[in-house]
Order: structure tokens, then sequence, then C-alpha cells
């Protein structure tokens, strides 16, 4: 048989409801997930639209509007040099959203390889790989990320970097798991019977079956990871000024909650509704995505 | 080699932890002896206790309570009796006679006499790592002339010197305890009125009363208890709900709150620091740019800063806006330089005639949030005049190595000051400076040869006339750009009676009670 | 089975060689001299040569690495620059508070956790469900900090019920001790709650499905009996599995906690060095907390085999 009528076959040996369809069935009837969804993709299209929603420039500042209360004029108030809160909240969602995008990506493209690789190959390869993961589990995240934003310097970019690197190896042992509980397989056997090549098995077989715990995985990992620049910028490091982020106007606005209240307010739902739609739509992806749960 | 104490199992903990809450709750707690504490917030924690390597300033609020000196300020800088009660410039101003105070004793129960003095002097001059040396260096030697009488030898006549051994340098310590095996840091041993007790590294120092201390009756507190805590709403939060009596470097924009807050009083004192902004010019390649070379370009820079609008956003208006090393109301301020007003239009004119009518500078400065802050305000006012300022914040360990190295064009930094002009000044203007300070590497030998006078010269008068020839040259080349002066703010219980605010922020428990 | 535990215990050396090699280097990698930031504000270059030399900062980076590892296995886990004091002493005296803290936390996470894992489980699908599960998840959607804040101005500075922050040892006064730990442990088993809550209901969920759980339902025995009996001890397995995995993540959180509560424990320790470039604190506490977390890796393992026998190799 040729390589592509084997693939036909493994592709689509799960006859009855394709698994996407099923999916999407179970997600759609988890209310809570779709809530969450919904303010994930509304949050989105905010920070895309930024230049266009926002009423006024982030980086504008007035001595006149120090610390001014809600109004008509600046419907979130104005921050401690006088800048509109509303914009940059607006603005800030883009900075929070891309530490969580950009660092998890990160996480990702270093990490998957990684796991695919070294659950495959197995043997001392995976061995000396797995000592190094467990090593870097085993610094606490936090510290890895503080001396990694010291050595590279502190601001978002080196902050998302940070952050990647520290997630990394939960997205390799995830998928080196993955990879093990597949690997012994039927359809995999066969096909390296017939005599695929390695990559083209880990690629086109092993990789397709695998995406759904990680993409799990993602969404939970960039709600930690928007929680992650906020805990940064309290240290000091992560999106510095004059340059708004959730995270860092919640750490400016920690020292005026008794003057101004409402600088803290805004950043502080905007991360707790983000987040928490986040882990919402992950949870129940979950469970839309868990084979043996049926509702 | 280390404890590892986490192998109990789940329910067991649980059941081990809802025990004890139940016990403590129905123990006694034993009831606190009748002790008058006074426990102080500090804004960050102090490094060692030992006057001779002691390095920040923080560690000084704790010596005011442990360790005398041998002379005092007034808070209007002129020198008091402490050790020492009388002194007297001789040989030309080489030599200054010292009569020390008789019946002073040591925490330990030793003598304070001139072979101490002696001891600790030289162990200021002498001992590997001393971050005194270079503050008397001036010193070379100490005579014993009796028992109670030294004279300190110098190599040449040096004014600051009364002001030198007003601070660390001036902190007579045991010598039984100095000698002692153990670092002395563990266990000091000075005479000031609160002896050391214990420290919880991050947590608390903790002082007791010395009974036989000399000021005895001015001292009404059993125990002084210092705790750092770095986040300044946090320490302003233990001050409210009562875990805290005093509070120091509360920040300027919680003293309406704290004024509010009738369980509080508010004490405030211009300082004697400044915060400025430093130039690069001649530290590396990074200088070559027209900042760094163009004194126009400075110029504007100046300009196109509104100091008083400055204070007023950053500081709600409680800081002291200036343009020199010393404060406007300082008796060494020099007069003849008032601090320019705003001119944007002066400022693009000069940028004009400096054909850089956009100069691009980086900003360099610490994640402390004032400063941050302060820079943004910089940023956005020097953007008016034309400057495309860009803020790099640094972490504070990164940072001193950047400004040491060069690796900066324009920086935002302070120092917290020192009771004689030559301590705000000669350091980071004269050729001779150590480069940590100089970072700017300014080196005119005229400038150098006015500081070394007024380092020289006898009465105040003639000082103040050679500082006004640095003024001249150092304003108009502007290696710095003073910006302002910071304002000690302290809040406390409002029981509180009897502290006085020092310019050099620090708190003296002589003459403090709780009502 | 002995043989599995020796294998297990000989893997984790090289984990410890790698861990050691990481912070070393990460170490070195940061900018700025040490000397420097311990010369002060007077910036003494006598001082700061004299600093070079004491503390070998002038040798090359593998004779540094050599010199460590030597005190290491000799039990010197080197001085802090800052303070002059011996690392091994600062670890002793603040692993206990940071233990105290983390194991606290982890009781109001299991605390809260464990139980709204069990009713999202049972009445799954429904409102009660998304409910607990909100309750739960609110936790993982708050900064640290920012919740440690909220609560000491609302507990300490309006209502002046808890110290707004420090630490008292339980030998002095074990109520004090207790006060000064609550808002702290809460905000750290917040987030652990909600992770526990997570591992609960599915593994609910899994045990509530299979078979020997629908005979006990058939027999007739009452909804709750068949829960508590029947089903949660299965389930608690993997939860407390899991659990001593969070240790990592507790961890991280403390760091934090630490800093806002001003807690004088291993959190605060290695971010105040980090920021002054302590090394030996740094190296010498990353090293002791990864052996802990190492060691409860390994604790798991086991019992995880030891309760699962179809696991055993």
């Amino acid at each position: 048989m040729t390589a592509e009528t084997f693939d036909a076959i493994a592709i689509g040996a799960d006859r009855g409801e394709r698994p996407w369809h099923r999916t999407m069935r179970r997600l759609v009837k988890r209310r809570a997930a779709l809530v969450g969804l919904v303010v994930v993709v509304f949050f989105i299209m905010l920070s895309t639209l930024a230049p266009i929603v926002s009423p006024y420039d982030p980086l504008a500042t007035s001595w006149a509007m120090v610390r001014k209360p809600p109004s008509m004029v600046h419907l979130f108030g104005t921050d401690e040099i006088g800048r509109d809160i509303l914009a940059r909240i607006i603005w800030g969602g883009r900075a929070s959203l891309m530490a969580g995008i950009v660092s998890v990506s990160l996480a990702l493209v270093i990490g998957v390889p990684i796991g695919l690789l070294t659950g495959y190959a197995g043997g001392i390869v995976d061995g000396t790989i797995m000592r190094l993961i467990d090593a870097m589990l085993a610094i606490p995240f936090l510290i890895l990320a503080i001396a990694l934003a010291a050595f590279l310097g502190p601001n978002l970019t080196n902050a998302m970097i940070a952050i990647g690197v520290s997630q990394m190896p939960v997205f390799v042992r995830l998928t080196r798991g993955q990879v093990l509980s597949v690997k012994h397989e039927d359809y995999i056997e066969a096909a390296r019977a017939v005599g695929n090549p390695d990559r083209r098995i880990v690629l086109r077989h092993i990789l397709p079956n695998i995406i759904p715990p990680l993409l799990v995985q993602a969404t939970l990992a960039i709600a930690a990871a928007i929680i992650a620049e906020a805990s940064l910028s309290f240290l000091g490091l992560g999106q510095q000024p004059p340059n708004p982020s959730w995270g860092s106007m919640l750490n400016t606005a920690k020292n005026f909650i008794q003057q101004a209240p409402w600088m803290a307010i805004w950043p502080g739902l905007a991360i707790f509704g983000l987040v928490l739609s986040l882990n919402l739509f992950g949870d129940g992806l979950r469970d839309a995505l868990d084979p043996k749960a049926d509702s | 080699m280390c404890a590892k104490g986490l192998g109990m199992t789940m329910p067991r903990l649980l059941a081990a932890t809802l025990l004890l809450i139940a016990a403590t709750f129905t123990a006694i707690d034993p009831s606190p002896a009748a002790a008058r504490v006074l426990r102080i917030g500090l804004a960050d924690d102090p490094d060692m206790l030992d006057p001779t390597l002691a390095r920040t300033y923080t560690g000084r609020i704790v010596f005011a309570a442990m360790c005398d000196k041998l002379v005092d300020i007034t808070p209007e800088l002129d020198i008091a009796p402490q050790l020492a009660t009388e002194w007297q410039w001789v040989d030309g101003n080489k030599g200054l006679v010292l009569k020390l105070r008789q019946g002073v004793l040591f925490q330990d129960g030793e003598p304070l006499d001139a072979g101490a003095v002696k001891f600790s002097i030289e162990r200021h001059l002498n001992m590997p790592g001393s971050n005194r040396k270079a503050e008397i260096s001036a010193v070379s030697g100490v005579e014993i002339i009796d028992d109670h009488t030294v004279k300190l030898v110098l190599k040449a006549p040096f004014a600051p010197l009364l002001a030198a051994l007003s601070d660390r340098a001036g902190m007579i310590v045991s010598p039984k305890a100095a000698e002692a095996p153990g670092d002395f840091a563990n266990h000091p041993v000075c005479a000031g009125p609160y002896k050391f007790v214990e420290r919880v590294a991050q947590d608390r120092i903790v002082l007791e009363r010395f009974a036989d201390y000399w000021n005895k009756d001015a001292v009404k507190f059993d125990r002084i208890v210092f705790m750092p805590i770095p986040d300044s709403t946090v320490r302003l939060a233990n001050l409210q709900s009562g875990g805290l009596d005093m509070i120091e470097r509360l920040a300027a924009t919680d003293l309406e709150t704290a004024r509010k807050d009738s369980r509080l009083k508010v004490a405030t004192i211009t300082g004697l620091g400044y915060q400025s902004l430093s130039i690069n010019l001649n530290n590396g390649p990074r200088a070559q740019n027209p900042l760094g070379q163009d004194p126009r370009v400075r110029e504007a820079l100046e300009l196109s800063l509104d100091r008083a609008a400055l204070n007023e956003v950053v500081f709600n208006g409680l800081f002291q806006p200036g343009n020199q090393w010393v404060g406007p109301s300082n008796p060494f301020y020099v007069k003849s330089h008032p601090a320019p007003a705003r001119d944007v239009a002066k400022a693009k004119q000069l940028l004009a005639a400096a054909a850089a009518p956009n100069p691009r500078v980086t900003l360099m400065m610490t994640t402390v949030p004032e400063m941050m802050r302060a820079a943004q305000v910089i940023q956005a006012m020097a953007a008016e005049a034309g400057f495309d300022i860009k803020i790099q914040a640094t972490e504070s360990g990164a940072a001193l190595q950047a400004s040491v190295d060069g690796q900066f064009e324009l920086s935002l930094n302070g120092w917290s000051g020192r009771t004689d002009p030559d301590g705000n000044l000669y350091n980071f203007v004269s050729c001779k400076a150590p480069p940590a300070l100089n970072v700017a590497r300014y080196c005119n030998p005229t400038v150098d040869e006015e500081l070394d006078a007024a380092r020289t010269a006898g009465d105040a008068a003639s000082r103040l006339a050679h500082y006004a020839k640095v003024a001249d040259r150092i304003l108009a080349d502007r290696p710095l750009i003073y910006l302002w002066h910071p304002t000690w703010l302290f809040a406390m219980n409002a029981k509180i009676a009897g502290f006085e605010p020092y310019p050099d922020g620090l708190i003296r428990p002589q003459g403090m009670t709780m009502q | 089975m002995t043989t599995f535990l020796l294998r297990r215990i000989a893997l984790t050396l090289p984990t410890l060689f790698f861990v050691s090699v990481l912070i070393f280097g990460l170490q070195q990698l940061l900018p700025g001299d040490p000397a420097l930031a311990l010369a002060g504000e007077n910036q003494d270059p006598a001082v700061i040569a004299y600093l070079h030399q004491k503390y070998h900062l002038d040798r090359p980076i593998l004779v540094r690495y050599a010199l460590w590892v030597q005190g290491v296995l000799q039990g010197d886990l080197g001085e802090s620059i800052r303070i002059k004091r011996p690392v091994l002493d600062l670890i002793r005296e603040k692993l206990p508070v940071t233990a105290e803290l983390a194991s606290l936390a982890l009781v109001i996470a299991l605390a809260i956790g464990v139980p709204v894992g069990i009713i999202a489980a049972v009445k799954h699908d429904t409102a009660v469900d998304y409910g607990a599960t909100m309750a739960a998840l609110w936790g993982l959607s708050i900064p640290n900090f920012w919740l440690g804040i909220l609560m000491i101005l609302l507990f300490s500075v309006e209502w002046g019920l808890l110290p707004a922050s420090g630490f008292v040892a339980p030998g002095e006064s074990l109520k004090q001790n207790l006060l000064t730990l609550v808002m702290p442990a809460f905000v750290l088993g917040n987030a652990i709650a909600a992770v526990m809550m997570r591992h609960t209901r599915s593994a609910m969920l899994q045990v509530l499905s299979a078979d020997y759980i629908r005979t006990a339902r058939a027999k007739g025995l009452g909804e709750l009996r068949v829960i508590l009996r029947h089903a949660l001890h299965n389930a608690l397995v993997p939860v407390v599995t899991l659990g001593a995995l969070e240790f990592g993540q507790l961890l991280s959180g403390a760091v934090l906690t630490e800093q806002v509560f001003t807690i004088p424990g291993f959190g605060k320790l290695i971010v105040d060095a980090v920021f002054s470039r302590d090394y030996a604190v740094v190296q010498g506490v990353v090293l002791c907390t990864a052996m802990a977390y190492i060691a409860l890796n390994l604790l798991a393992d086991v019992a995880y085999v030891l309760i699962n026998p179809r696991l055993r190799p």
C-alpha cells in the first residue's frame, strides 16, 4: 500500500461523528465556556481596534488633570500624571494580551518539538532532556523570570521571553506524555511497519492527535501568563513607562488606592475579566474534548 | 543539609493544623510586659551594623539610636557636642583637638576614653573594606593627649572634617567588642542610648535601652524595634492599623491621607540630598551625541523643564525644587545663580543654533515608582522643546554598572546628602573623584582648584566664595542638572511627642515619648 | 520495588547537577558587578577592589563554579555578601517560615478546592457546577499582589482585625503567628485552590462514572454515602499526589506574597538576593528548593506506584 492510502485510512479511522463536530456540540452546551469565549474575543477585538476605539492618546499627559475621578470627559478617570485611563486600558489590553499570546507561543514553539523528539526517540536522548526539563521545573518560575528579566533588561519583550521560557517545560512534559501514550497504538505501529519515515509519523500521525490537550493547556497558560506579567510589573520588571499594560497600571495604582481608587479598579477588573474568561473557556474546552465524559 | 520537614500526609497535617488553631484560641496569651516599645517602619533593610563597613542610608537610622558619635548636628546644621564636649583647630588647621565627655560608658560597661577613640578612628582608616576611609582620608593619625583628650592629625587642612565626624566616621565602638571573635556587625557595641539585642534578617532589629547611657534622662522608651517594609503603601497601612508607631519616608502622595487620619500625625523637613539628571560628557562612546558634546543642547534641556510643575505633579508640591547641589535655604547656596524659569522658546532657539532640533536621548533610571513618574514628566516637558526622550527603566544593580561603564546618555539619579556641601559636590565633579560617582566624567582643573581651596579654607565666607566660582563653571557646563531636594516625610502615631526632624532624615530617640 | 526506588533516586542526581549549572550560569549572566552594589554610596575604588578579591569575583567562571560545588559538598553554602551571614544559617532561619506559610496555604487550598470540586462534579453541568467553578477560579484570575494589598487595606486598615504585615515566630506567640499568616496564606492558597478544584472535579467525574459506583447506586445506597464512602477516597489519591507537585507553584507564589506582606521567608530572601546580586544566597536557596521539589516528586511517584499496582514496573 502507498503511504497516501495509509494516511487516508488512519485519519478516517474514527467512523461516525467527526471529533471536531462532537467537540463543538459539547462546547456549545456549556454556557460558561461560551461566555468566556465571547469575552475573550471581545478583548481581542478591542485591542486590535485600539487606534480607532481609544478616545485619547494613552501617552498624552496633562498637568491640570492629574488623578481626576471618572467624568464625562474622562469616562474612567485620569491617572497620576493626567493620562486618560480608558485609553490606557484599551491600549494596555494589547500589551497584556501580547504578553500572554507571545509568551505561550514561544513556549509552544520550543516546547512541543522538544517534547515530540524526546517522547518519540526515547532512550538516552529522552533521559537527558527530561533531566534538564526537571531541573528547569525545580527552579521556581518567578525566580527564573526575575533572573532572565534582570539579565535581558526590564521591558515587555523580555518579560514575554522570560515567561515563555519558564512555561516551556510544561509543554515539553505534556507533549511527551501524549506522545508516549499514542506511540504504541496500532495505527502508529502499522505506519512504521509500512516504512514511513519517523518525521512523517510524528508530524502527520502523532501531532494532530495530541493537539487538543495542547490547545487546552495553551489557553490556560495564556491566562497564567497575563497574571505573570502583572506579577513581574510588581517587581519592577515587565512593561515600562510610559507604555501601558494592565499589570503595570495595577502596580502603579496600588500606591494610590486611598486617593484615587479608580486607577486600580479598571485594570483590576480588566485582568480579572479576561483571565477568568480564558480559564472558563479552557476548562470548557477540556471538558468538551474529553472522550470519556459524555453528556 | 537543609531541613526537609514536609513528609506528613495530608489528613494528618489537616488534623494537626485544626488542633493547633483550636488550641491557640483557648490558650491564654501571655500578657506583654508593660514595656514602652517604639516600633519604627523602615523603607528598606539596613546592611551591616558595623559603622566602619556600613554603606546604606537606612543603616544610619539604626545607628542614630545605637551608636553615639563624637559630634552631632543641630537642625540648623551647626555642629553640636555629643561624645566630645569641646573642640579646637590647632597647628594651622592641621590638627583637631577634641575634649571627650567624662563618665561615658560603652554598652558592655567599658569606659569610653581617648584610647577607645583612637582605636575607632584608626579602625575606620585601616580596616580592609572600610567605607569610612574615603570620608576621613585627610586624617593621618590620632594622638592621645590625656585620658579624655585626643588630637586628630591631618595631612592638610580639611574643613569638612567635623561634618564627617557627625556621621558614621565619628562613631566610637568598644575596642573590647570589636576585637572579640566573630563579625562585629553581629554583636555591635557602641555608646548610644540603645543597645543591640537581636536581628532577624529582613524582619526586624531589636534594641533595648542602655541603663547607663550618659544622657539617660532623655530616653523614655524601653525598646525600639525597626522593621523594614519596602512598599510604602504597606508601610503606611501598618501604621494606620496600629502595627507600627512611626514610619520614615512616607510617600509624598500619601501625606494627605496621613494628615486626614486622626490616629496619625506627620512631620516634615527639607533634606540634605538632591536628585539630578546626570549627563554623559566623557564616559565612553555614548558621550558622542549632541547632548553630551554641546553645552547649548544641555542648556536647552534645562530650559525645557518646569521644576515647580514637576514638583507639583510628582510630589504634590511637597519637595523643594532646586538647581544646585544644596538647597536654596542652605547657607552655602550660591545666590547669584537662582533656578532658571522654564523657557521653551529659548530652548528651541538653542537647539536650532546647535543644529540639533530633535535630539534623541535615552533616559536611564531605576524602577522606583517616584523616579518613573518624574521621568515621564521630564519626557513630556522636554518633548515640547523638541527632545525625543526614550525612557529606559533599569534594575538597580544593572543601572549602577551601566553608570560606571558609561552605558548611558542621560540618567536620573540622586544623592542622599551630607551635612557639608563638599560631601554633595566634590566626588561628583572633581577630576580625582571615584569613577563610580563622577559618572559624567567631568574634569575641569580650574574647578578642582576651587574645590580644593574650599576644603582648606578656614571660614564659611571664604568657602562660599570658592563655591560661587565653582557654580559659575558647573552651572554653565551642566554635567548635572539639579532638579529637586527631597523632603523627609515622617508619619507617626498621634500620641508620640518630642520628635524633632533633622535635615539628615534620621530619627533621634532622645526626647521622644508616647503619651 | 527497591531497584525501582534506587533507580529513581539515581536519576535525581543529573537533575541536581543541571539545576546547579542553570542557577550558577543564570547568576553570572546578570549584568552588574556585585562589588559595585555592595560598595554602597561612597563607591570607594579600594573597597571595590577588596570585595573583588575577597569573594573571588575576579576569577574565571569555571573556577568559581568549582569552588562553589566544592563548598556545597562539604556543607558550606557560602556567605551572604550583603549581610555577612552564612547562607546555611539564613536558610535554617527562613525555611520554616516559608514552609509554614506554604503548608497553611495548602490547607486552605484543599479546604476550598476539594469540597468545591466534589460539588461541581456531583452537580455536573448544572448552574451549581458553573457557580462553584467560577468561585474557585477567581483565585487564579487575580494577581497575587493585588489581592494581598486589597486584603491589607480592608482587614487591617479599615477594620483593624489583622496585622498588616510582618511575622511572629510560633515560638513567641502562636496566636500572633497565625494572625500574621492568615491573609498571606489565603492569598497564596487561593490560586492553588483553583487547581485543586480542577483536579478533584475531573478525578471525581472519572470515579463517579465507574462501574462500582453504579453498583453502589443500584444497591440503593444514599447519594451522600456513595460520594463520601466510595468515591471520595479514590478520587483523592491523584489529587493528593498532584498537590505535592504544586509545591513549585506554591514557592513561586510565596515569592510575591512574602514581598507584599513583608514575611521574612525564602521568597523574600531570594528576590532581594537577585536584585542585590548576592550570588551565594540565590544559589544556595535555589539548590535547597530544588532538592525539596525533587524529593516531593520522588514521593509522589512512589506513592502513585504503590497505590496503582498496574503502574509497577
